[in-house]
């Protein structure tokens, strides 16, 4: 049987005409056939504007096919791509799911990369009610506080961690807001979207960046003032109720934003974020904490039980970067990485849908598998440019989703003959790595992160682009998996199968991918007070060595188009106290354990995240990982079709209630998540 | 071509021009001429760009309502003739579901358990919250069968069954199929989750259908009592 994107049936006749007509307009495009005039011409398009319906050559076709690659597996060269190879930049040709439009067409690179400011501090004394180590009990401008329970920084190191009112001027008030931007594109209308406000800088998506120190505790007051939640306020998708999660943080439950502990219009909640090392309370490491579990790009967003994909989407997401003595965001000085901000960007990934007749932000608030959008956005703008000079800078990419994948490639040359440039991975997960690896490309799944370094002094005076080559078609993950590049052999089971078949390439050739972000490398030749990568170390490895308390196991499956794990679902269990008491196991406070997840389902990539302490991969399907982005510490791994991974854990400092879940947060969203605790006494199910 | 199918057509007739507007700019690109424009600044036709609908909180609902709450005919466990947007969800906190009569595996599961979610609710089902069960084989499942069905499990909400092309799309509309073309045309392995929402405030979600009944219950209150 066969179907056209909107799930309808079709005939074998009319689907061979749509792949007829994606074929018919890449060939048009290949002879240079686009204006309106030579369509009409040939006949191919009606005086009414109306491209000729009984070929099938209809804006919708058009998504239907990827140009395929030639047969066989030399898919990727450096030959030039033929004319009409090289599709409009951002025109995504993927095969989009049902249900989702096409977005109207935007012009690349005519606006430069927005970089988010530092967010801006607030004084204690602008603070009502005054914080306090307990729920704050009392009210005020700020609205009244929805937290689970006592800040346990000082609550249980008293002579460590300050109270929650003496932090001194390390105090953060972040309001979420509703705002109107024009920022995406010159050719989209205005767009009420949601963000960030420090104070300072009013509110944006991404919000602020933070920078943050090890040894510095500080606190945010994440106050709801998004749109009432009882009134329609909505432009179609979103809700306003939200739990602001600090991604990658070693942080105490009741400040890691945690997915059941959310609260809508007129409260807030006060997040301490101690920054402090793991391993700070185990005596090991005296009391800061082990240097070889430092991080570095942590981000934050809204994590809402069953609505994370749609808030996130709709803008509530940010940076968090964490320096130390060694990291400093300071070149002269540490590691010698270039330095913050003017020399190290974060980069925030999104792609994103917009209506054709309103040009607004849509999102497809009926998809169970994934959410791909058509537009590329870098830093809330859709494909800017970066003006840099001829040196070395670090980025911090982070791919916010909602589920798409990308494999980026410093591209080249890409009018003529595109070239793939070398860089160099210095972090995965936003933690360095224990040395820099000299790379041609970097994969990274939603809610992951890679610090790269790039050397821009041998691309003086030319224009390069990061690209991204990955095929993806739908929610379900990547076409292929970095262990299977190459030598897919069987047709890709999607409504495009028929289509896509033997020869869709995993990668696409160089420049025939998407290109995200364009670097405009200036000619004059510029002092860089950075290290060269290929002398630098970073940190060691903490050891895998050590025995686990327990070895649990976590199936990732689908069951009647329920996403679960281990045959169970999401479950807050809000009780009488408002906040979730309900959870599904126990680990043990300073104990190791290995965690082994499992996926059997043949087609679906889930990145799964686990929240507090950050793991290794000890294998993949009993092999020891080989890819770069598996060696180092994460807290995000993407879980292949058909794969078992197992991976090793301490957990230490902080305890009571987090989450393990899939980070397609539209997976995530529908139900694949699953609570657990960290206590004095752990407990011993296998299969939680 | 029935009423829902038409709209499509239109809307697509409506995006038409705009594909001739895609192949031009990719012909941009493609020359390599205005491949990177003068950096910082827009090109007048860039500026110029395109006129839109100016985008309202209505058109915003109605846009839900076209895409996944088709209006389509469908007859009540009573045979009650009813319209599914204007009578079962318009202004309404709803959820929806599907099931057949005939399912052995997680029909009776879902089912008994938004049973057990009901009895949560109390009264607040059919005042603060209408819940809808589709059968997905409207062949087998006449008015007499899904009347016996839901009597069966002792189920106080509506359910409905209507044409077997008619509830194919709605299955489709609100997102109940499978990327893959052979396990879609499974019913055993139908989607089992229940969507849920508040159709006024554009706020729509969906649970499994097997998730622990009282914390199904908790996410259907956000609906009633958004918080």
């Amino acid at each position: 049987m066969y179907y056209n994107v909107f799930g309808e049936k079709v005939s074998k006749r009319r689907f061979k005409e749509m792949c007829e007509a994606a074929k018919n307009r890449r060939e048009l495009i290949a002879a240079g056939l686009t204006s309106r005039r030579d369509l009409m011409k040939m006949g191919l398009l009606t005086a009414g504007g109306m491209l000729v319906a009984k070929s099938g050559l209809s804006a919708r076709a058009q998504t239907q096919s990827q140009a395929p690659a030639p047969a066989g597996p030399a898919t990727r060269t450096n030959k030039p791509p033929s004319s009409g190879q090289n599709t409009s930049p951002g025109t995504n040709q993927n095969c989009v799911p049902g249900n989702q439009t096409q977005s109207p067409t935007t012009k690349p690179f005519v606006t430069p990369l927005p970089i988010m400011p530092i967010a801006a501090k607030t004084a204690l004394s602008t603070f009502d009610p005054q914080p306090t180590n307990a729920p704050n009990t009392s009210s005020g401008a700020d609205g009244s506080e929805h937290r689970a329970f006592t800040h346990q920084g000082p609550d249980r190191f008293p002579g460590q961690f300050p109270n929650a009112n003496a932090l001194g001027n390390n105090y953060y008030k972040f309001h979420q807001r509703q705002f109107t931007t024009n920022q995406m594109s010159p050719q989209l209308p205005a767009q009420t979207i949601w963000g960030f406000d420090d104070g300072t800088h009013g509110p944006m998506s991404p919000g602020p960046t933070y920078q943050a120190f090890y040894g510095t505790p500080q606190m945010t007051r994440n106050i709801n003032s998004l749109p009432n939640i009882n009134q329609v306020n909505n432009t179609g998708f979103g809700f306003p109720s939200v739990s602001t999660h600090l991604h990658n943080a070693h942080n105490p439950s009741e400040s890691d934003g945690n997915p059941c502990d959310f609260y809508a219009n007129g409260q807030f909640c006060d997040q301490y974020y101690p920054n402090v090392l793991a391993g700070f309370s185990t005596g090991q490491f005296g009391t800061s904490g082990d240097i070889n579990e430092s991080l570095a790009t942590l981000w934050y967003h809204d994590h809402r039980v069953d609505f994370t994909s749609q808030n996130t989407y709709k803008g509530l997401t940010g940076f968090y970067c964490l320096f130390n003595n060694l990291d400093t965001g300071d070149e002269s000085t540490g590691f010698h990485l270039p330095s913050f901000p003017a020399f190290d960007i974060p980069l925030h990934f999104s792609d994103r849908v917009f209506d054709p007749n309103t040009g607004d932000l849509v999102f497809d608030l009926f998809n169970l598998d994934g959410i791909l959008g058509d537009k590329f956005l870098v830093n809330g703008v859709i494909q800017p440019f970066l003006q840099v000079e001829p040196r070395r800078y670090r980025f911090r990419l982070l791919d916010t989703g909602p589920s798409r994948f990308y494999q980026f490639f410093l591209t080249g040359n890409i009018s003529s003959n595109p070239t793939t440039n070398p860089f160099w991975l210095i972090g995965t997960d936003g933690n360095l790595i224990p040395a820099p690896v000299q790379v041609t490309s970097v994969r990274i799944g939603p809610a992951e992160r890679v610090d790269i370094i790039i050397d821009f002094s041998s691309l003086a005076g030319q224009t390069v682009y990061l690209e991204n080559r990955l095929s993806q078609l739908n929610g379900q993950g990547p076409v292929a998996v970095d262990s299977q590049l190459f030598t897919q052999d069987e047709a890709v089971n999607t409504e495009c199968s028929g289509v896509l078949a033997k020869t869709t390439p995993a990668i696409k050739m160089a420049g025939a991918g998407d290109l995200v972000l364009q670097f405009q490398v200036s000619g004059k030749a510029v002092r860089d007070g950075s290290a060269d990568p290929r002398t630098q170390t970073f940190y060691s490895l903490p050891t895998t060595t050590d025995t686990p308390r327990i070895v649990r196991t976590f199936k990732f499956d689908r069951l009647n188009g329920q996403w679960s794990i281990n045959g169970q679902f999401m479950d807050c269990g809000i009780g009488p106290s408002g906040f979730s008491e309900k959870f599904r196991f126990t680990v043990q406070e300073n104990s190791s354990e290995h965690w082994l997840l499992t996926n059997l389902t043949g087609d679906w990539t889930h990145p799964v995240h686990i929240h507090l302490e950050e793991h290794q991969i000890l294998s993949r399907n009993r092999k020891a990982p080989t890819v770069a982005t598996d060696l180092g510490r994460k807290d995000v791994t993407q879980l292949h079709p058909n794969e078992r991974v197992e991976l090793f854990f301490r957990f230490r400092d902080w305890l009571h209630k987090y989450p393990i879940h899939c980070h397609n947060v539209v997976h995530e969203d529908h139900a694949m998540m699953a609570l657990w605790h960290i206590e004095a006494t752990g407990d011993n199910i296998q299969v939680p | 071509m029935s009423d829902f199918s038409r709209r499509r057509f239109i809307r697509l007739t409506a995006a038409a021009p705009l594909a001739a507007g895609v192949l031009s700019s990719t012909a941009l690109t493609e020359t390599g001429k205005s491949f990177s424009p003068v950096p910082g600044k827009a090109s007048p036709a860039a500026k110029a760009g395109r006129s839109f609908v100016p985008m309202t909180q209505e058109i915003a609902r109605k846009r839900i309502q076209e895409q996944h709450l088709p209006n389509l005919p469908m007859l009540t466990h009573e045979g009650k003739r009813v319209l599914f947007y204007d009578d079962l969800v318009k202004d309404r906190v709803v959820t929806l579901n599907f099931f057949y009569s005939h399912c052995d595996e997680i029909c009776p599961l879902v089912t008994a358990n938004l049973v057990k979610v009901q009895k949560l609710l109390g009264a607040q089902v059919g005042r603060d919250i209408h819940m809808y069960s589709f059968t997905l084989k409207p062949e087998e499942d006449s008015v007499d069968v899904i009347r016996n069905y839901r009597k069966k499990f002792g189920a106080n909400w509506t359910f409905l069954t209507t044409t077997p092309d008619a509830m194919e799309k709605l299955r489709k509309a609100i997102g109940f199929s499978y990327p893959d073309p052979k396990i879609d045309a499974d019913k055993t392995q139908h989607i089992g989750n229940v969507r849920y929402g508040n159709e006024p405030l554009m706020y729509w979600a969906a649970c499994p259908g097997m998730a622990r009944a009282e914390f199904v219950a908790e996410s259907w209150q956000w609906m009633i009592h958004p918080r």
